[in-house]
């Protein structure tokens, strides 16, 4: 199986949006997804510096990948999705606007954030020129498993969230900018405050999701460790990780190791749980009654 | 305007449109629409015989088949478009293109509408539905202001329907899993949201909790009236600030926003509120009907008709002001 970096679904500083890409060029990672997914405010801010990340990366074997927004409403969002093609590396649509916009016969890949859940979709999408599909996280191991089937006959690679903070849901309004006493139009970037998101906790104080501006996520980090025998049976030829502060890159390494078999299944949950003692994992959409479930607990790790 | 509404049983059906509903809209009783509740919903014979009454009284049956086909089981949502057409409805409401792709090729008489689980947000995508799927009339999701519905309207023949009343959803619809992530249930693999096979009330020392999936989302005194623990109008607590961080415990009513909606070229009204009841729905049809009779003869619309009915008795407008976001 090969490994692909999503797209950051934070808000960084330019500084260490440069250096996230710079360091993926030295990891043993297939592909790299870069561009602004959640919120088209950010976009202007690390703009420019996007091809030269797109040069380090194809310096390094490595192929990028650019992102649409995955909710397009306005007209200037209209335009920088238009505009995607222009680039001239393929596109990963996550919102079906992106599709309506790219050059006739463009081949494309489709993000964690569009609607694929059955063989007919995949199917109409292939006919489209999809080559690629990251599968909706809150698929389980059963459609996944018909879909990478589908996949297989199609010519289409597919692709499942192995790790980060689960997307849950995309807004109109900008929960950042709510929590500060502000709009959206006027957010001032609060969530730049937060660049793995702002925990957000239940009344008896449980972590349960993480506000990232227009978009909620998970609050526990999925983590498809014990899947991965599960995944490569399956299927799957890839898995997606997705970017967080701290040692990013080293994870990457360690998700390497895990699928050549250099360690054992739980290994990279325990070195997530070295790095930061107190962080909550989950696979429960893959294999549990729940998103949020988490097989390792049953395990004792 | 023509007024969409709500139907989720054949009595609801018969209620609206006693009461003036131009169009119902309703689902057959499986997760193949996005209102999957235990006893609601409509049999096969039941489809035929509500859409027989509404031609009847000359109002028209929309289906809504809005859920996304599980792979392996799209027979099942391919069976309900056709029974669909079968039964005579006037359209069918589809949110996934590969169902969309299905009826176009294989029932293309049968009128297709873009449900708001599709989220289509810009006349850029609206376009592309109706030349990819000949896709008539979009419901637009609930994150568009009315000078954007204006906007997409300029651009685009495909007629739109807006929600103006009822539950009213805060994420965009159909890009939202954080039902299945607390319960395994998501409204577009199973048609439900916040599911009330996983809510559990619990007294405590001081009042009562509202749990769902085991989070506790909603905490009242004594006395105080428990609303239901939907996760995107929970309370919760980040960076030290505890309150409704996505949206308070409200719903929608946007009966004073008919003539700029109007203005906005909208075609159809939609009300939320195929789990409410038929008097619930008698009430608040008969309601829109006078409003966009009123509208319609150039007269004002009555003030304040509905605020009793509203969950909570607290109302919003929603994205159609642009403050909301």
């Amino acid at each position: 199986m090969e490994l692909t970096v999503g797209a950051n679904q934070f808000f960084w500083t330019p500084e260490a949006w440069s250096s996230l890409y710079e360091d993926l060029a030295h990891t043993p990672v297939d592909r790299v997804v870069l561009g602004e997914l959640v919120c088209s405010k950010r976009l202007p801010f690390y703009q420019d510096r996007i091809p030269a990340a797109v040069t380090t990366l194809l310096e390094a074997g490595k192929q990028p990948i650019l992102t649409s927004l995955a909710l397009v409403t306005l007209k200037r969002e209209r335009k920088m999705t238009a505009e995607l093609a222009e680039m001239g590396i393929e596109v990963e649509i996550n919102d079906l606007t992106a599709l309506a916009t790219l050059p006739e016969g463009a081949r494309f890949s489709v993000g964690p954030l569009v609607n694929v859940y059955n063989e007919s979709t995949l199917a109409w999408l292939a006919g489209r020129g999809a080559t690629r599909v990251c599968l909706p996280p809150e698929l389980p191991i059963g459609p996944v498993r018909t879909l990478a089937q589908a996949g297989r006959d199609l010519g289409v690679a597919i692709e499942v969230w192995a790790q980060g903070r689960l997307p849950l849901a995309i807004s109109g309004r900008c929960y950042h900018a709510r929590r500060h006493g502000r709009t959206k139009d006027n957010c001032q970037f609060a969530c730049e405050e937060d660049p793995d998101g702002l925990d957000v906790r239940t009344l008896e104080n449980r972590s349960f999701l993480a506000m990232n501006g227009v978009q909620t996520l998970s609050e526990s980090h999925a983590c498809a460790d014990y899947q991965v025998e599960l995944l490569r049976d399956a299927g799957i030829s890839a898995l997606r990780l997705s970017p967080q502060t701290g040692d990013f890159a080293g994870l990457c390494r360690l998700w390497r190791q895990r699928l050549d078999g250099e360690i054992a299944p739980g290994e990279v949950a325990a070195a997530l749980r070295r790095a930061k003692p107190d962080i909550r994992l989950s696979d429960g959409f893959l294999t549990g009654a729940s998103g949020a479930e988490w097989s390792g607990a049953r395990a004792g790790s | 305007m023509e007024i969409v509404c709500p139907a989720g049983t054949p009595a609801a059906l018969r209620a609206a449109v006693k009461a003036g509903a131009h169009t119902v809209y309703c689902g057959f009783a499986d997760e193949t629409n996005a209102r999957n509740f235990p006893g609601l919903n409509f049999s096969r014979e039941e489809m035929q015989e509500g859409v027989r009454f509404a031609h009847a009284h000359g109002a028209k049956v929309l289906v809504a088949i809005n859920t996304y086909p599980r792979a392996g089981s799209e027979t099942l949502w391919r069976q309900a478009v056709a029974d669909a057409e079968t039964a005579g409805a006037d359209a069918v409401i589809l949110a996934d293109p590969g169902l969309l792709d299905y009826a176009a090729q294989s029932h293309p008489d049968l009128r297709r509408h873009l449900s708001v689980q599709a989220a289509a947000a810009n006349a850029d995508i609206i376009n592309f539905y109706a030349r990819a799927f000949g896709v008539k009339r979009v419901v637009l999701p609930r994150v568009l202001s009315v000078p954007e519905i204006a906007a997409i309207n300029a651009e685009t023949e495909v007629e739109t329907e807006v929600f103006v009343f009822g539950g009213l959803c805060v994420m965009a619809e159909g890009r939202c899993s954080l039902s299945s992530y607390a319960t395994g249930q998501s409204p577009n693999m199973n048609g439900v949201c916040s599911p009330a096979s996983h809510v559990e009330y619990r007294e405590t020392g001081e009042g009562l909790d509202a749990r769902l999936g085991g989070y506790t989302i909603h905490r009242v005194g004594r006395d105080e009236p428990a609303p239901y623990p939907t996760l995107c109008k929970g309370c919760f607590t980040a960076g030290g600030k505890t309150g409704h961080l996505f949206e308070d415990p409200v719903s929608l009513n946007a009966e004073q926003l008919i003539p700029q909606l109007a203005k906005a070229g909208v075609t159809a009204l939609k009300i939320e509120g195929r789990q409410r009841s038929r008097s619930y729905v008698a009430q608040v049809v008969r309601n829109f009907r006078t409003a966009v009779d009123a509208q319609a003869a150039g007269r004002p619309i009555p003030q304040g008709m509905l605020a009793s009915l509203s969950e909570g008795q607290a109302t919003t407008t929603g994205a159609y002001k642009k403050t909301w976001r």
